[in-house]
């Protein structure tokens, strides 16, 4: 018996050894030489790349649109390299379960080559810390948390992005807020996620600098309906009801707090203000009737040139609407960034590919003056590539209409 | 008194110097804030005002916890999502079609009782299903059976519905006739608030006479008792279960229909956190109780609204209005610590305990 059990271990483990040793010996002529590994594209395969977006729930707009513009931008490109392009698209839950969850699937596929994504930085801060220690490339055409790419908090080796960082929006709000409309006083509310919290520090600390004071700096939770006792509490501050009502939260929280703003003695004539994670069809819908007076912030949309009208037109065709969000026009040049380094990065060999994912993110921090639809991204040592201008817009018809700078 | 000493020890007097603490944190806080009072009395008064608003749709809600509490001894998980399915499917199916034919601008009254109506008769059929589908053939289960049940079909009407009608927010239309306010006091009262509280007290009182004077009502009530005698006394004890899902879920498609005029979104996941908020309230005010669980869902209410600014303002945390919930949930332990049958409940049996 015991002999049997043996023998039969025995035979296990040889099996083993020899199927390690054919595995070994099966590998191609390509010898990886890079730091933290390479991706190996055989002849005929497809390069892959994935995306991890918000794709459900109330942001799904916020989302989909990015994914539209790295759909679009994967047939623009057509192959690369002889070789066709490939997306896996995740979903990043706006929330940082999603993104842990997200990075997770991704980095157990050594077949993919980097990452568009996250949509929100909640889910931005954990991805980006999988990802990094895994060895792959991230590239965000969304996550606009300071915190993100300052090396001090959040910001990982391996990660950048295309959108703006909020130091640049947040100092836009103000500058509006401050010398255009001409409000002194203001208040702001986040709801605890990194983007939320991040742009209304970046916006408190610009107002002040302005020379205006910030009345009130408060908090709901996601999920929170009644933002009445809240606003009651703004409308009471020690220093008067402010001037100016600053919350840069997601669509379903950004809806309620912009129609109970309305309703709450003491704000009657305070101007609101929102930003970008509160653009989109969905989000204009619901604010419906309180749109009047309120102003967001996001990213300037008015692009230009050839490339534009085709993507436009493409985007169209495919998806059978206008742009439903603001951030497909950088995830088209995240995803083109990575591409257009990826053929410069490449050995070929037979037909075969190997890429260096260190050659890949060196590549990608090495990006200066890119031509891209959102301008020429040169990109920081810390992964900030957009070449950042920032619009306020007003909802009218239903619509998003720009109307500063 | 030295018995009792010389059986306290440490882990009884942990928790013993743990509630000292809140307690004073609530008094000091208290005391605080009406010293250096930062609010004027119309604050005061719209955040009472809210608090019952809001505590009202909680009421509303329990009631269906507190009901089959009280009949089967079960948390039906799943009411929530008989909250949310009936306004859902009425705002899509029948609210947006109405103000798309400007019929709940001209006519606003005929349009909110048939959106009440559709919103009722949806979330009665859901939980008559649920009912007969998940728990029925669980009725001699042990009972943490029905309760992974219940918060099963949770997520499955949860997702049924966002099937049907997406996982986006959907506006309910504004109704110009309930926009403004009303002066009251030193305030200003929300109409939809006073449609809130009116439909509230109304539909309780209704309730109470169905419950107390009909022979329905008396079923529920023997049911409630001793399911074994009532059946021996000719009363049809499932259909009288059902009967009594059938009028949790009713309740609950009128808090729907409140809810969505008040905060004018609906969306799939809605049922959720009122669902958990309304079972905590009926837990507060004593479950198996109806009285207990409109008292429980107004405390709720008016801790959550009141709370933030009452007791965590003058003590200088930053964003207190974030904590609400844990004030809301704070309460609750401090109620069950000091009152374990909740604020009107009274002591079960043991049998039933």
């Amino acid at each position: 018996m015991s002999k049997r059990f043996l023998a039969l271990i025995a035979i296990l483990v040889a099996g083993l050894v020899l199927a390690a040793c054919g595995g070994g010996g099966a590998s191609s002529a390509f010898e990886c030489t890079d730091a933290i590994g390479c991706v190996e594209v055989a002849a005929g395969a497809p390069i892959r790349i994935a995306s991890a977006l918000v794709i459900s729930g109330p942001n799904t707009d916020l989302g989909l649109d990015s994914q539209h513009g790295v759909e679009i931008a994967i047939e623009f490109k057509g192959d690369v390299l002889g070789h066709s392009v490939e997306l896996q698209a995740e979903d990043d839950g706006c929330s940082a379960e999603g993104g842990q969850t997200a990075g997770q699937k991704i980095v157990s596929d050594p077949s993919i080559v980097a990452i568009i994504g996250t949509s929100c930085s909640g889910a931005g801060v954990p991805l980006a810390q999988i990802a990094s220690d895994a060895g792959y490339a991230v590239v965000s055409p969304s996550n606009t948390a300071p915190s993100l790419t300052d090396p001090a908090q959040a910001w990982k080796p391996g990660y950048l992005r295309t959108a703006h960082n909020d130091k640049v929006q947040g100092a836009a709000m103000a500058d509006f807020a401050y010398n255009t409309l001409g409000l002194h006083t203001a208040a702001a509310i986040h709801d605890g996620d990194p983007y939320t919290e991040g742009l209304a520090n970046a916006f408190r600390e610009a107002f002040e600098a302005q020379g205006g004071s910030v009345v009130a700096f408060t908090a709901v939770n996601v999920g929170d309906t009644d933002m009445r006792p809240v606003l009651t509490s703004i409308a009471a501050s020690a220093g008067g009801a402010p001037e100016f009502l600053f919350f840069p939260v997601f669509t379903n929280e950004c809806a309620h707090l912009a129609t109970q703003s309305l309703e709450v003695a003491g704000l009657e004539n305070t101007v609101r203000g929102a930003a970008d994670g509160c653009f989109s069809a969905a989000a204009a819908e619901l604010i419906g009737s309180a749109a009047p007076g309120m102003y967001f912030s996001g990213p300037d949309l008015s692009f230009s040139g050839d490339t534009y009208t085709r993507f436009a037109a493409a985007y169209q065709t495919n998806f059978g609407t206008a742009p439903l969000s603001v951030f497909h026009a950088h995830a088209f040049d995240a995803t083109n960034m990575v591409l257009s380094c990826v053929e410069q990065v490449a050995k070929q060999s037979d037909g075969a590919l190997l890429i260096g994912r260190q050659d890949l993110r060196d590549c990608l921090y090495a990006t200066s003056g890119f031509a891209g639809i959102t301008g020429s991204l040169t990109c920081n040592e810390y992964g900030d590539c957009a070449d950042a201008k920032i619009a306020v817009y007003e909802i009218q018809g239903g619509d998003y209409v720009s109307i500063w700078p | 008194m030295r018995d009792r000493l010389a059986k306290l020890n440490w882990i009884d007097l942990f928790l013993w110097v743990a509630r000292a603490a809140i307690v004073l944190v609530i008094l000091v806080g208290t005391v605080k804030t009406l010293i250096n009072n930062p609010y004027t009395l119309r604050n005061w008064e719209d955040f009472i005002i809210f608090g019952i608003a809001q505590g009202s749709m909680y009421a509303l809600i329990a009631i269906g916890y507190t009901l089959v509490y009280g009949v089967l001894q079960m948390i039906n998980f799943a009411h929530g999502e008989f909250f949310m399915s009936g306004i859902f499917a009425s705002t899509a199916a029948v609210a947006i079609p109405l103000s798309r034919a400007g019929y709940l601008e001209s006519h606003p009254v005929p349009s909110l009782l048939l959106i009440a109506l559709s919103s009722i008769v949806v979330s009665v059929l859901i939980s008559l299903l649920t009912e007969r589908i998940a728990y029925r053939p669980l009725r001699h289960a042990p009972r943490l059976m029905p309760l992974i049940t219940a918060i099963g079909a949770s997520f499955f009407w949860q997702y049924y519905f966002r099937g049907l009608f997406g996982a986006q927010a959907i506006p309910f239309p504004t109704i110009p006739q309930l926009a403004g306010s009303v002066p009251f006091l030193h305030t200003q009262v929300l109409k939809p608030h006073i449609l809130v509280i009116f439909v509230t007290f109304v539909v309780l009182v209704a309730l109470n006479f169905f419950i107390s004077s009909t022979r329905p009502g008396k079923a529920i009530r023997a049911v409630a008792e001793n399911k074994d005698v009532a059946a021996l006394m000719g009363i049809d004890v499932d259909r009288t279960i059902s009967l009594t899902f059938a009028t949790g879920a009713a309740m609950a498609g009128v808090a729907g229909m409140l809810y969505a005029l008040v905060f004018q979104q609906v969306h799939f996941f809605m049922g959720f956190i009122p669902g958990i908020k309304a079972f905590t309230a009926a837990v507060l005010g004593g479950i198996g109780s109806i009285p207990g669980a409109a008292v429980g869902g107004l405390f709720l209410g008016l801790f959550e609204s009141l709370g933030p600014s009452l007791f965590l303002q003058s003590l200088g945390i930053p964003a207190f209005n974030q904590l609400k919930d844990v004030i809301a949930f704070t309460m609750l332990v401090l109620v069950l610590i000091f009152r374990p049958q909740g604020i009107v409940g009274e002591r079960l049996k043991e049998k039933k305990a």
